[in-house]
């Protein structure tokens, strides 16, 4: 693939542009990119479009204009079957969680692994083992909708991380837990960017802001007021 | 132990269920059409072997003419005869040999009358020639009026015709229904697919390939199809069965005795089997398109 001068972003938008439908832009000039291993909080006001730029990133949209590289793979040339290559490299935390209704907690959490091909031995024994750390070791084989929001949210924490991924996408993974496990929660994001994941974390919550000293993009109105230049790596 | 993992929601739309029902009854009446031409297949075999052979030709004799008059038409008869392509060999029999092949219904003593005795000609067909008795009667009716072909015969090869026309309606109507199953397969196919757009989406940005959940839809619809298939194959193996019991009272007299044909057995018991191939192909070939228009 094409590669700039000295540049190996993760991810990197250039102008970008987005709607929904027929809908006027929702994001306007979005440029911006991320290095490796870097970690950025994203903030701004409800309805600003913090969950339509996380969209952009693991691969749910097109834009409307500009150009949207992640992995140093742009986007748009992209040939379709190598989409799922790239979103096998990306955890999303949804920020309605998105887990699957009929499935059990454990199955919603192997499901990343299963896709890839993971051998089931494997499967069981990591998903069992991320469920206990994250608190739901009792509920393995309870169904999505018999949870709390709170344990719903965890679930979808587990399978966002359990392949591992280079990039972390997570939409307000605190909004439903309690204080205790929230911070359980950040302190597992710091561990993951700290083995050299990338972690994008959007949220309204300006403590979670003012305790860990990560950049911030801020995107008001649908566009990014903190440009790249803030993007700096972790330091 | 390695079942089958399915991640689409089971039920949520109406398909499952009347998708069965739909190949069953499919598999039902393809399972009696293929009876039927399994029938008519043994039929035409054991009838046309009648048609095999020979025929016999009959030219009335000239009233007022004579002999002489009545060996013109004989000659007249033979010219026609010999012209039509898959006929071997032709032979007029001499007028007391046909005076002897009568005698035991007419007697001796009408004949020593001097009625004029129809003529016979012995026509020798080449094995397996489609010779065209009707066209043939016709060709017969101008050049020499009062001329006949044994009309069992023209009559057999009639109602071979019509048997053959309904084995190639009956093989026909299997492949109907195989486009219909595959046209039932498709749409409750995409019914599936609309009804679980969301579960799709999240399993594509999950990093599942296409081919990952058409494989899913494949397994449900083959699921289904086999279901249905076999209670389809089993009520036609009933009825199919029930029918023969029938036809076996009749004694042979209308019908020939019908025989169970292992390649048509065979065939009757991989009706479910080709049921659920088309399911898989159709499924397949409707997620996939499907999905291609999909992020
Ligand atoms: N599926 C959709 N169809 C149409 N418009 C949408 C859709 N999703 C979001 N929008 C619109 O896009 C804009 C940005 O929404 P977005 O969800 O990205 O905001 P957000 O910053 O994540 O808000 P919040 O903090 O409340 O989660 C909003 O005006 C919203 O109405
Ligand atoms: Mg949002």
């Amino acid at each position: 693939m094409f590669e700039f001068e000295g540049a190996n972003h993760l991810v990197r938008f250039e102008n970008v542009g987005m709607r929904y439908g027929d809908e006027p832009e929702v994001l306007r000039d979005i440029t911006f990119h991320l290095e490796p291993g870097s970690y950025h909080f994203l903030t701004g006001p409800s309805g600003a479009g913090k969950s339509s730029l996380l969209r952009l990133m693991y691969l749910a949209h097109q834009p409307s204009h500009g150009s949207v590289s992640i992995f140093n793979h742009d986007v748009a040339t992209t040939p379709r079957e190598e989409l799922p290559n790239l979103r096998r490299r990306i955890g999303v935390v949804f920020q309605n969680f998105q887990l699957l209704d009929h499935l059990s907690t454990l199955d919603n959490v192997a499901l990343p692994l299963r896709i890839a091909g993971a051998r089931r031995e494997t499967i069981q024994e990591h998903v069992a083992e991320l469920l206990t750390w994250v608190g739901l070791g009792e509920h393995l084989d309870a169904h999505p909708r018999t949870l709390s929001d709170g344990e719903k949210q965890r679930v979808a924490i587990a399978r966002a991380v359990i392949n591992r991924p280079s990039l972390l996408l997570a939409d307000e993974p605190t909004g439903s837990v309690d204080q205790e496990q929230g911070s359980r929660i950040l302190r597992l994001f710091e561990e993951l960017n700290k083995i050299g994941t990338t972690v994008v974390l959007a949220t309204h919550d300006r403590s979670i802001i003012e305790r860990y000293q990560h950049p911030v993009l801020r995107i008001e109105k649908g566009t990014l007021s903190v440009r790249w230049d803030v993007t700096k790596g972790k330091k | 132990m390695f079942a089958r993992r399915v991640d689409l929601a089971p039920n949520r739309d109406g398909t499952s269920r009347f998708l069965p029902w739909i190949i069953g009854l499919m598999v039902y009446l393809a399972g009696l059409a293929l009876s039927a031409t399994m029938v008519l297949e043994q039929v035409i075999d054991r009838w046309s072997t009648g048609l095999k052979g020979s025929i016999t030709i009959v030219v009335d004799p000239s009233v007022d003419g004579g002999d002489a008059e009545t060996d013109a038409r004989i000659e007249a008869a033979l010219s026609v005869i010999l012209t039509t392509p898959g006929v071997l060999s032709a032979t007029p029999l001499a007028p007391d040999e046909v005076a002897h092949l009568i005698e035991p219904w007419l007697g001796k003593d009408l004949l020593s009358l001097d009625l004029p005795i129809p003529r016979l000609i012995d026509v020798t067909l080449e094995p397996n020639s489609a010779i065209d008795l009707a066209a043939l009667t016709r060709q017969l009716e101008t050049a020499v009026p009062g001329t006949q072909i044994d009309d069992h015969k023209i009559w057999l090869q009639k109602v071979l015709r019509l048997a053959r026309t309904s084995e190639l309606i009956a093989i026909f109507v299997v492949l109907l229904i195989a486009v219909a199953a595959g046209a039932t397969v498709m749409f409750a196919t995409r019914t599936g697919l609309a009804v679980q757009r969301d579960v799709i989406e999240i399993l594509h940005l999950i990093g599942a390939r296409d081919t990952y959940i058409a494989r899913q839809f494949q397994g449900k619809a083959v699921s289904l199809a086999l279901w249905g298939g076999l209670l389809g194959l089993f009520l036609a193996g009933v009825t199919v069965l029930g029918l023969w019991l029938l036809a076996r009272d009749l004694e042979g007299s209308l019908l020939p005795a019908v025989r169970w044909s292992p390649p048509f057995v065979a065939g009757l018991a991989m009706l479910p089997l080709a049921g659920a191939v088309i399911a898989s192909i159709t499924a397949r070939f409707t997620v996939m398109r499907y999905l291609s228009r999909m992020l």
